[in-house]
C-alpha cells in the first residue's frame, strides 16, 4: 500500500500530545494503527527525554514515519528528513514545509522543491500537501509515490473542508495511495474521507486531546472500518429528488383524488 | 575553542564533533546531527573537525504528528 508496504490498517496516529505515555500506548493499541508518527527536537547533555521515547517508539514494535514538522524552508526540511533517517532507521519521512505561521498551510512550492531533491536521495516521501491537483501532479512527478492532502489545517478539528476537491484528487490519481492528513476532529470525518476512497487518515489532536483519547482512537477506528466497508459497497450518489424506497404498484386505491 | 550547541555556548577542547559530543555527555545516546545546518552522519561525525563559532544541532526523538 504504502511504497511496497501492506499494511491492514488504514489508520496513521500520531504520538503527541496525549496525557502520558501511557494514554499514548493504549491509545495506539485501542486505534489498530500500525504507523504511528514521530519527530524530533533538540536534546540537551543533560536530557534524557528523547532516549526514553526511542525505547518506549522501539517497545511497540511498530512501523514509524518520522516528519519535518516546524520547517520553513527547503533546506531545513532536507536536513530534518536526513537527521530522520539515521535515527529513526526508515526512508518513510512525511515531509512538511510550513508556508503560513497561522494556518500551517504547506508551502507548496518549496515541497515540490523538497521532495524532488528527497525522492532522488532514496527517500520515500509521505508529502503533507493541499488537494491542489496541479501540485499533487509535480509531487507525483517529483518521486512521491503517496500523497497527504489536508482536511482542514493542522489540529483545526474542522473535518473535510473541500469535499469536492478531494474527490477530484481521487478521481485524477487512482493509483496513488491518498491519506487525508490533519484537520479532522471527530469519526464521522474520518468515516467521509474513506467513503470517498481514500486509503487511510492520519490524525493525531482529534485522539490526543479527547476527554477520553482511548475511546476515541477505538472510535475513529471503527469508523475508518465503517467509511472503508461502505465506499467497497459503492455507495449512491446524493439525488435532487425524493424517490419513494417503498414501491408505488400495486397500492391500494382508497379513494381521493 | 567556542561552538554554539543547540544556541548554547560551550568552551571545548575537542577537534572533532565525535570528540565534542563526548565531552558533552552525548556519548552511546541515541542522537542525530548537523554542523552549520549541514546533516553529519553518525559515522562521519570523528572526521567531522569543527571551528570556533561553528554552531552544533543535537536532535533525539520525540513525539509528533
Amino acid at each position: 500500500m504504502f511504497y511496497g508496504v501492506n499494511l491492514s490498517s488504514r489508520l496513521l496516529l500520531g504520538t503527541a500530545r496525549y496525557p502520558s505515555p501511557a494514554v499514548l500506548e493504549r491509545a495506539i493499541k485501542a486505534s489498530g494503527a500500525e504507523v504511528v508518527t514521530v519527530s524530533l527536537r533538540r536534546e540537551g547533555g543533560a536530557g534524557r527525554a528523547g532516549q526514553s521515547f526511542w525505547q518506549f517508539i522501539q517497545s511497540l514494535g511498530l512501523r514509524v514515519l518520522p516528519n519535518t514538522a516546524g520547517c520553513h524552508s527547503v533546506k531545513e526540511a532536507v536536513t530534518t528528513a536526513h537527521m530522520a533517517r539515521e535515527l529513526f532507521d526508515t526512508p518513510w519521512i512525511k515531509l512538511e514545509v510550513i508556508g503560513d505561521a497561522d494556518t500551517l498551510q504547506p508551502d507548496v512550492f518549496g515541497l515540490v522543491e523538497a521532495a524532488r531533491i528527497l525522492a532522488q536521495d532514496g527517500f520515500e516521501v509521505f508529502p503533507y500537501t493541499t488537494e491542489d491537483l496541479v501540485v499533487a501532479d509535480r509531487l507525483v512527478e517529483a518521486g512521491c509515490r503517496v500523497l497527504m492532502p489536508w482536511g482542514a489545517p493542522i489540529g483545526s478539528a474542522r473535518g473535510l473542508n473541500n469535499v469536492y476537491g478531494l474527490k477530484s484528487l481521487r478521481a485524477h490519481f487512482p493509483d496513488i495511495p491518498l491519506v487525508v492528513d490533519a484537520g479532522l476532529g471527530v469519526p464521522s470525518h474520518a468515516a467521509a474521507a474513506m467513503e470517498l476512497g481514500y486509503d487511510a487518515v492520519l490524525l493525531n489532536t482529534a485522539v490526543a486531546e479527547a476527554g477520553d483519547p482511548v475511546g476515541m482512537a477505538r472510535a475513529f477506528a471503527l469508523a475508518v472500518e465503517a467509511g472503508r466497508a461502505a465506499h467497497l459497497a459503492q455507495p449512491l450518489e446524493p439525488r435532487d429528488m425524493a424517490q419513494p424506497s417503498t414501491p408505488v404498484i400495486g397500492k391500494a386505491a382508497l379513494g381521493g383524488l | 575553542m567556542r561552538i554554539f550547541l543547540n544556541d548554547d555556548a560551550h568552551d571545548v577542547d575537542a577537534a572533532t564533533l565525535a570528540a565534542a559530543l563526548d565531552s558533552l555527555g552525548f556519548g552511546g545516546r541515541k542522537i542525530a546531527t548537523a554542523v552549520n545546518g549541514r546533516f553529519v552522519a553518525a559515522a562521519a561525525r570523528p572526521a567531522t573537525k569543527l571551528a570556533d563559532g561553528d554552531r552544533v544541532e543535537v536532535v533525539a526523538p520525540m513525539q509528533g504528528g
